[in-house]
C-alpha cells in the first residue's frame, strides 16, 4: 500500500476552483478539445462561447461571446472562435457550451481557457 | 338499451367483467396482471375477478348496482396472454374507467388496483406488472417538483452524470463528525452526499444538529471548490407536520436538496412533500426503503416499474433504480426499461424490456436515476454505458474507503467519471476499453490509481444490447 497523501485543496488557492465537465482532468489540448467539439457537434448542439473574469465565476450568466454559432459545423471555426474570444479577453476564463434545444438544456459545458487565478 | 332486473345470488364475475372484445379508450387507465389462479379456477373467471375486485365488483349482486350505471364505471378485463416459460400464470390486461379515481391521488389509484383484490381467494398469487396512466390523468399530478433540466440548471452542472455518497458509517455519528464526513467527500469533488435512509432524528444525532453542521461543510466546500454542492437531508419523519417542519428549517439554511423515503413514508407524505419542494425551489431526492419486500416476489407484489411510474407522478426529482452493474442480464433490460420511464418523454410498449403498454408523459418532468450500493471505481465504464448522463452514482464505501481518506476517495471517482465522459465523447467503447481508459487517467491521478489498486477489478462483460439507444438518451 502506498503511503498516505495529504489532499491539497485550499480556500486560500485559487487553483483549488474547479470549473464544469473535465476540470478533474488536465487542462485539455488542442487534439482533445477537437474530439469533445465534434461530440458536440454530432449530436447536434449548438456550441457557444461564453467568458467571465476569474473573480466572478458563481451566478448562472457569464458574458455571452458574440451570439451562439447557430448551424455551425466546423470544429476548426468553432475552434477559431473560442480563440478570438480568448484573445479578446485575456486574463479571463473561456468556456464551451452545447445548447440542446430539444431538451432545453446544455448538452455540455467546459473551461477551454482558465484565466489568470485570483 | 335492455332494461334490467334486479336478481339476489352470485353469478360469475366473467358474465359482467370479461369482455374480450373491448376497444380500449384513450383516457382509460390500462393495467397488466400476472394471476396465479388456484386450481380449477377458468383463466377468463380469474382475470374478469380481478378486475370486477379492483374497480366496482363484490362477491354478490347488490340491488344499488341498478341504481348507477355499471357499464360505465366498471373495470374490465379484455386480454389474456400467457407468461412465457411459465405455464402457472398468466397475464390479464385490465382497462379502467378515468373516472375511477380521484384526480391527482396515486394513493387512491393505488388504494383500487392493490388493494383487496391481492387478498382474493380464488387466485393464489397476483403481481402488477405495469399500468398505462393515461396523459389526461398524468395532467391531474404535480410530478417532479423541478426535472432534469431545472436541476442541472440550479446545479450548473452539464455533460455528466453527478456523484453522489452516502455517508457511513449510517447510525451512530454525532452531527459534527457527520458534518466531518460529509465536508470530506464534497471538496474531494462529489456533487453530493447523502443521509442514509434510516437516519432521520436519533438520539445520538437530532436533526436540526445535523441539519446545521451538513450546511457548513457544504457552504466551505463550496467556497473551496468554486463548484455548487448538496446533502440529500432526510426529511422523512414520524408525522407530516414533523416533516415539514424539517423541510422548512433545511429550507431556511438554504439548502439545494432535501430527502424523503416514499414507501414507508407513504404516497400521501410524499406528494405533499414533492408539491412542498415545488412551491419552495427545494430538489427532492427520493429512497425507496421497502420496495424489495412489495417487488421482489416474481409472482407476488408490484413490479418495481410500476412503483417507479407512481413515484414520478407523486413527484421526487432523483429515484434509486438499482446498479445493474454484476447482475444478471435480465436485470439489466429490465433497470433500462424503468430507467427509461422515469425520465423520457413517451416509452414505447417493449416486452424485451418488460414494458407492456406505450407510457406519454406528456410535459411532466424527468427523474434522475440513482445508482446505489457496493459500486466503485471499477464500475464507471459500466454505469456509464448504461446509464448516459442523467443519473447519479453514488459511491459510498467506493468513496469512505479510500486509504487516504473521503477527499481522496471523492476525487479518485470524479476523475475515473470525467475520463469515462471523454473517453466516451471521443467515440470509445467503455465496456471493451475500460481498463485501458481508467488506468490512463490513473496515470495522472494518484487518488485513482490508489482506488484501483484497493478496490477489485471488475471485468466489464455485461451485454451491450440497445447501447445506441443509451448513447441516444444521454
Amino acid at each position: 500500500m502506498s503511503t498516505m497523501v495529504d489532499y491539497g485543496s485550499r480556500l486560500s488557492d485559487p487553483a483549488s476552483r474547479r470549473l464544469g465537465t473535465f476540470s478533474y482532468l488536465p487542462p485539455l489540448s488542442p487534439e482533445r478539445l477537437r474530439t469533445q467539439i465534434q461530440y458536440l457537434l454530432d449530436r447536434g448542439w449548438t456550441p457557444a462561447i461564453e467568458h467571465t473574469e476569474p473573480q466572478h465565476t458563481a451566478g448562472s450568466y457569464w458574458y455571452m461571446w458574440q451570439l451562439p454559432l447557430f448551424g455551425e459545423t466546423s470544429v476548426e471555426r468553432v475552434l477559431a472562435q473560442a480563440e478570438a474570444c480568448h484573445a479578446a479577453n485575456a486574463g479571463n476564463h473561456v468556456r464551451l457550451v452545447g445548447y440542446d434545444k430539444k431538451r432545453q438544456t446544455q448538452g455540455t459545458a467546459m473551461l477551454i481557457y482558465r484565466g489568470t487565478p485570483v | 338499451m335492455a332494461t334490467k332486473t334486479y336478481s339476489a345470488g352470485v353469478k360469475a364475475y366473467r358474465q359482467t367483467y370479461w369482455e374480450p372484445d373491448y376497444r380500449v379508450q384513450d383516457t382509460d387507465l390500462l393495467a397488466c396482471f400476472k394471476i396465479t389462479p388456484q386450481a380449477g379456477v377458468e383463466r377468463e373467471e380469474a382475470a374478469a375477478a380481478v378486475a370486477a375486485e379492483s374497480s366496482t365488483g363484490t362477491w354478490t349482486t347488490v340491488w344499488t348496482d341498478l341504481l348507477t350505471d355499471l357499464d360505465y364505471y366498471k373495470g374490465r378485463a379484455y386480454r389474456i396472454e400467457e407468461v412465457p416459460g411459465d405455464p402457472s400464470c398468466f397475464y390479464a390486461f385490465v382497462a379502467y374507467p378515468i373516472d375511477l379515481f380521484e384526480e391527482g391521488s396515486v394513493v387512491n389509484v393505488f388504494t383500487s388496483l392493490v388493494g383487496n383484490v391481492f387478498g382474493f381467494k380464488a387466485i393464489r398469487a397476483l403481481r402488477l406488472e405495469d399500468v398505462r396512466f393515461p396523459i389526461a390523468y398524468v395532467k391531474t399530478c404535480g410530478g417532479p417538483p423541478h426535472g432534469i433540466q431545472v436541476e442541472r440548471d440550479k446545479l450548473d452542472k452539464y455533460g455528466r452524470p453527478l456523484l453522489g455518497c452516502t455517508i457511513k458509517p449510517k447510525l451512530g455519528l454525532s452531527a459534527k463528525n457527520y458534518g466531518r464526513a460529509v465536508y470530506e467527500c464534497l471538496r474531494g469533488g462529489l456533487d453530493f452526499t447523502k443521509d442514509d435512509e434510516n437516519i432521520n432524528s436519533q438520539p445520538f444525532m437530532r436533526w436540526r444538529d445535523r441539519f446545521s453542521f451538513v450546511a457548513e461543510a457544504i457552504r466551505k466546500a463550496e467556497a473551496e471548490t468554486g463548484e455548487r454542492k448538496g446533502h440529500y437531508l432526510n426529511v422523512t419523519a414520524p408525522t407530516p407536520e414533523q416533516m415539514y417542519q424539517r423541510a422548512e428549517f433545511a429550507k431556511s439554511l438554504g439548502m439545494p436538496i432535501i430527502m424523503h423515503d416514499y414507501l414507508t413514508g407513504g404516497f400521501c407524505a410524499n406528494t405533499g412533500l414533492a408539491n412542498w419542494c415545488r412551491e419552495n425551489g427545494v430538489l427532492l431526492h427520493i429512497h425507496r426503503a421497502m420496495h424489495a419486500v412489495i417487488d421482489r416476489d416474481p409472482h407476488h407484489g408490484i413490479h418495481f416499474r410500476v412503483l417507479a411510474k407512481a413515484l414520478r407522478l407523486s413527484g421526487g426529482d432523483h429515484l434509486h433504480t438499482g446498479t445493474v452493474v454484476g447482475k444478471l442480464e435480465g436485470d439489466c433490460a429490465a433497470t433500462r426499461g424503468w430507467i427509461d420511464l422515469l425520465r423520457e418523454r413517451y416509452i414505447k410498449e417493449d416486452r424485451a424490456r418488460g414494458i407492456f403498454f406505450d407510457q406519454d408523459w406528456g410535459s411532466m418532468p424527468g427523474v434522475f436515476a440513482v445508482a446505489s450500493g457496493g459500486i466503485h471505481v471499477w464500475h464507471m465504464p459500466a454505469l456509464l454505458a448504461i446509464f448516459g448522463d442523467d443519473a447519479i452514482f453514488q459511491f459510498g464505501g467506493g468513496t469512505l474507503g479510500h486509504p487516504w481518506g473521503n477527499a481522496a476517495g471523492a476525487a479518485a471517482n470524479r476523475v475515473a467519471l470525467e475520463a469515462c465522459v471523454e473517453a466516451r465523447n471521443a467515440g470509445r467503447n467503455l465496456e471493451r476499453d475500460g481498463k485501458e481508459i481508467l488506468g490512463a487517467a490513473a496515470r495522472l491521478s494518484p487518488e485513482l490509481k490508489t482506488a484501483m489498486e484497493t478496490w477489485r477489478e471488475i471485468r466489464f462483460e455485461f451485454d451491450t444490447v440497445d447501447k445506441l439507444d443509451v448513447a441516444q438518451a444521454a
